[in-house]
């Protein structure tokens, strides 16, 4: 069996090329997919604390992360089509200015 | 033993493709990537004695949610982008600097308290089945289940609203330019 360390070692990973992927890219959408990652990333330690422990409500919790993920994306990409039809761009620099 | 190359195979494909989202020049290629890391975690969640969380991950995540961001890259035409440094010169040797900073943190912390013992104990029998996920969600989690629905709501007309203003508003502008 694989010890539980490795699997939160392996989202720890993740999380941290998700966080840099932040910091790297500039187009918004990609951004915005590297949140995705890190949430998927919090999710693995979840299910793996919820194995070691052998408690389901680590499980529930990936459940519910996944239902506001869902919800977070479809208002995120809202926002992201109604900034490009006013900036005309998805650069994250383009949006430097709270005015529409 | 069987798990353990299993594990390190899984885990080199989902940091492979976490990487490759990282550095894929063209979104289309980076939201592709990010459904390989998906599908990788999926695996990894099913060794993980948690078969209904990882079929979900692959409906929701890998299906429904990637296919939205798929969508909207092909709608918008922003595949391509033009990825130089930035205003900020020292943004990203900066970010890459305390990127590998949290990691060490992260990974002293992990293995100071979890430590690498390997718990040998089999799951006990139908955890993390869909029987069992089932019973705890509509027993115990009753409440945050339902606030689910009442939150999917709340972003399904959040999402009509903002799209539909975006549009009166561009039709609105184009018209004060014509005249």
């Amino acid at each position: 069996m694989v010890p539980t360390s490795f699997y939160i070692f392996l989202a720890a990973l993740l999380f941290t090329i998700g966080a840099v992927a932040v910091l790297f890219r500039r187009n918004t959408l990609v951004i915005y997919m590297a949140v995705e990652l890190m949430l998927n990333a919090a999710n693995l330690a979840f299910v793996a604390f919820a194995r070691q422990f052998e408690a389901l409500d680590g499980q529930l919790f990936v459940f519910f992360v996944m239902t506001v993920a869902a919800a977070e994306v479809a208002v995120g990409l809202a926002l992201i089509v109604t900034i490009f039809r006013t900036k005309h761009s998805v650069d994250i620099d383009a949006m430097h200015e709270l005015k529409g | 033993m069987a798990f353990m190359t299993l594990f390190i195979i899984t885990g080199a494909v989902a940091v492979a493709a976490a990487l490759g989202l990282l550095f894929a020049r063209n979104a289309v290629y980076a939201a592709l990537f990010l459904v390989l890391n998906m599908f990788a975690l999926a695996v990894l969640y099913l060794m993980l004695g948690a078969p209904f969380i990882a079929m979900v991950q692959i409906t929701v995540y890998a299906g429904a949610i990637m296919v939205l961001f798929l969508f909207v890259i092909m709608l918008l035409g922003a595949e391509q982008l033009k990825e130089d440094g930035g205003p900020i010169a020292w943004q990203r040797p900066l970010a890459l600097v305390l990127g590998v900073a949290l990691l060490l943190e992260v990974t002293y912390f992990v293995f100071a308290a979890l430590g690498t013992g390997v718990r040998l104990l089999p799951p006990p029998e139908g955890f993390g089945d869909p029987h069992a996920v089932g019973l705890t969600l509509f027993q115990q989690y009753l409440l945050p289940f339902e606030v689910t629905s009442v939150l999917l709501l709340v972003a399904m007309v959040g999402a009509i609203v903002l799209v539909k203003n975006g549009r009166a508003r561009a039709a609105s502008s184009s018209e004060a330019g014509e005249q």
